[in-house]
């Protein structure tokens, strides 16, 4: 399902040396296959969830998702094979504060290749718990239940990999626990692979894989040779 | 979703600014609107006033002169026509591509609006715009065997408070500040629905009437001082040479006041200051253009040798004017309505009969040959319309001008100016509102860059949330001009009153011009300018940087 290869990706800092922040020689995630990533702040866990999502190109390697090398694609064909492809779950939700939960969970359909499918958007919500608050807006929702939404949002296309970066870090530790359950439930439920990136050793610890993404990361290690 | 209604959503969200922004938008287009719509209709009814007919034929001389002291019953005509030109069109060399021919005769006023003398025709079969026939609002129109009577327009009638039954007397002269004498009552049988037409500010008499008062024939025997100077004198500030003529050809007042009062009419006994010899050298002068259905003799329709006929016919007529003059052998119920108080009657001995006019009103039609005519609105068929023109062109004296042709070189020329100026001043206050429309939402990019990379995370290309962008910047201009449009139009018709009572013009609120199309166009591209410049800046928005990664 994905497989990254000798990636590698640094920013340019306002001096103009160049700042490694990333360089996984081999990463693979099969189909459904659920997985964490644990990092500290900082190392570089959001810059490799977005080379995944095609969201940041990287300097050099390959991305493939679902057979597809995303890093040879154009940006509008990466574009439209993310919304295909790839759900994103992100730490501070990014629900749009104008939209309903509904509308919001309708805006990630809309960018993908079925359209929006009010149906499937409001089974979803109501799988997250939320078939009464569909009409209520970002502003008129708990924490937890924004981050349902994300969640709900993130499934919408039927994507073949789900990547959630730091999903508890924003809800109380009584809703933690159901975020990480509900992610996990639904992404078997939809067959969707799951890679989570997470500092919280309690969330990592659920999972049967876990990767220490200081070990692969080379990025601000010596380099070989 | 489609991307229309992420746009609404965004606009929604920023309620207060995108109503600012929005309204300004509406203001602006409200200007255009009614801007629009005023100078259009004030063109097209200036334009329509002239339908019913395609052709005004009048002496020569400024054709926009015509057509304003016709259609507008503003200004002076210059000038008339014999008769004769006018029967070309009802039986002679034009008639067969004649469809209507209606003579005007000017020279009086009442109260300041001015006495237009007609025929029957103009309310019977003339339309005072396309497919729209006059109507009365109360009693009928006159008939031009009834000389006395006549009919109102309604703005007239408002004013004057003249109603059915009522009688008025025509005042010598085209305004009321010339203070000439006063002519014969005529009754009202007859007052016209508002047009919002100049019609609605005149008073109709029937010709046959206009011609027997006094000083409006050529050489009418009680008015042979009076019609005699005004002949000549009509013709003088023009032709000084024919006017010469004209007196040469023994105008001796004093013997033809002596010829035509030996039935014992005192001439002090009327209100005829202004046959007074003294008095003749101004009225000639002064008057000259005031009454011009009264031809100088040497004017004659039938080229040089006119003058002599003229001479021949006036003794004739007054032969006729004196067998006229037996009351007894006429039929006088008829005019029984007229005001008989308005003369003084104590010289005259009409005891066997009721008739109320101090001097020679004979209610036969004036002999043709001494009729006059101001102008002939002519309706022609195609070929009459192309051809008439032409051969008048070769007329020593008349011409044919198109009346629309000539307003809308008057339009375009005074007014199209002006109608630039303030269309253009309408349209920049549009395009500040466009700009406010770019800042509004380019100084909103900065909150909503977190938004659009959440978009484009979730799959939207960087077009797809430019389109975002403009269709925001679409929506603000389209809802503010569509808001401008109700309110343009809205204001339009809140002043209407006004309007109607400054011009005549009635706007309604669903009067529309076809240039208001241009501005759904117009609102599209200045939208569309509007909102590039946000748009780019969405288009260029670094996703990773914005969702809190890059640094």
């Amino acid at each position: 399902m994905l497989k990254l290869s000798d990636v590698e990706k640094s920013f340019t800092e306002p001096d103009g040396t160049p700042l490694p922040v990333l360089r996984v020689s081999n990463f693979s995630l099969g189909e459904a296959e659920q997985a964490v990533l644990l990092g500290e702040s900082g190392s570089g866990k959001t810059t490799l969830l977005h080379v995944i999502a095609g969201i940041t190109r990287p300097d050099r390697g390959s991305v493939e998702v679902d057979g597809r090398d995303i890093t040879q694609m154009p940006e509008s064909v990466c574009d439209r094979y993310r919304a295909a492809k790839i759900g994103y779950v992100f730490q501070t939700f990014n629900l749009l504060p104008g939209f309903s939960a509904l509308e919001n969970v309708l805006l990630g359909m809309t960018f993908g290749q079925g359209g929006a499918d009010p149906a499937r958007a409001r089974e979803l919500l109501g799988r997250v718990g939320l078939g009464k608050r569909l009409t209520h807006k970002p502003g008129a929702l708990s924490v937890g239940e924004q981050q349902r939404v994300a969640v709900a949002r993130a499934l919408a296309n039927r994507p073949k990999l789900l990547l959630a970066d730091e999903p508890t870090a924003n809800v109380d530790r009584g809703n933690q626990q159901h975020i990480i359950d509900l992610v996990r439930d639904q992404c078997r439920a939809e067959g969707v692979a799951l890679l989570i990136v997470t500092h919280a050793i309690e969330v990592a610890n659920q999972f049967d894989r876990v990767e220490h993404l200081a070990e692969f990361n080379q990025a601000g290690q010596p380099q070989a040779g | 979703m489609s991307l229309w209604k992420i746009a609404w959503r965004s606009i929604q969200q920023r309620s207060l600014s995108s109503l600012m922004t929005g309204l300004s938008m509406a203001l602006g287009v409200a200007l255009v609107v009614a801007v629009l719509v005023v100078l259009g209709v004030v063109k097209d009814s200036f334009t329509q006033n002239a339908e019913g007919y395609n052709i005004i034929v009048g002496p020569k001389g400024g054709s926009l002169e015509l057509v304003l002291n016709t259609v507008y019953h503003l200004g002076r005509p210059q000038s008339t026509l014999p008769w004769s030109y006018y029967e070309e069109f009802t039986e002679g060399k034009f008639a067969p591509s004649v469809e209507l021919a209606i003579p005007y005769c000017l020279g009086d006023n009442y109260e300041g609006y001015r006495v237009v003398a007609t025929t029957s025709d103009l309310f019977d079969k003339s339309e005072y715009r396309a497919g729209q026939k006059y109507t009365f609002a109360a009693g009928h129109n006159f008939a031009d065997e009834a000389f006395y009577e006549a009919v109102i327009g309604a703005t007239v009638a408002r004013n004057t408070g003249l109603r059915v039954g009522d009688t008025f007397e025509p005042t010598h002269g085209l305004s009321a500040g010339e203070m000439g004498h006063k002519h014969d009552p005529f009754r009202v049988v007859g007052v016209l629905d508002p047009t919002g037409t100049p019609n609605d500010r005149a008073l109709f008499i029937s010709v046959e009437g206009f011609f027997l008062l006094e000083g409006h024939s050529l050489d009418k025997p009680s008015d042979v001082g009076t019609s005699n100077d005004m002949a000549a004198s009509a013709a003088a500030d023009e032709h000084d040479d024919e006017h010469d003529h004209a007196h040469e050809d023994g105008h001796d007042h004093d013997a033809e006041h002596d010829h035509e009062h030996a039935d014992d009419h005192d001439h002090d006994d009327h209100a005829h200051e202004g046959h007074d010899d003294e008095v003749h050298d101004e009225h000639e002068h002064d008057e000259a253009v005031e009454t011009t259905a009264a031809p100088a003799a040497a004017n004659s329709s039938t080229g040089e040798d006119a003058a002599d006929e003229h001479r021949e016919d006036e003794h004739d007529e007054r032969d006729h004017a004196e067998d006229g003059h037996d009351h007894d052998e006429h039929a006088h119920d008829e005019h029984d309505d007229h005001d008989h108080d308005a003369h003084d009657h104590d010289a005259h001995d009409h005891d066997e009969h009721d008739h109320g006019h101090g001097h020679d009103h004979h209610h036969e039609p004036l002999p043709k040959e001494l009729r006059e005519v101001t102008a002939i609105l002519v309706r022609t068929d195609l070929t009459g319309g192309l051809t008439i023109p032409k051969v008048l062109q070769r007329d020593p004296r008349a011409m044919a001008v198109y009346p629309v042709q000539e307003i809308n070189t008057l339009f375009e020329g005074l007014v199209g100016n002006l109608k630039l100026l303030l269309v253009g001043l309408a349209v920049l206050v549009v395009v500040v509102a466009g700009v406010g429309i770019m800042v509004s939402i380019y100084n909103t990019m900065n909150d909503r860059r977190r938004d659009i990379a959440v978009m484009r995370a979730l799959g939207a290309g960087r077009q797809t949330v430019m389109f975002v962008i403009l269709f925001e910047s679409l929506l603000l201009s389209l809802v503010g001009g569509v808001a401008g449009l109700l309110i343009g139009h809205g204001l339009v018709a809140l002043l209407n009153p006004l309007i109607v009572a400054q011009t005549g013009v009635s706007i309604g609120f669903f009067q529309f011009q076809i240039v208001e199309l241009a501005l759904i166009p117009g609102l599209i591209v200045l939208a569309t300018a509007a909102g590039i410049v946000p748009a780019l800046a969405a288009y260029r928005t670094d996703v990773s940087k914005a969702l809190g990664d890059a640094p």
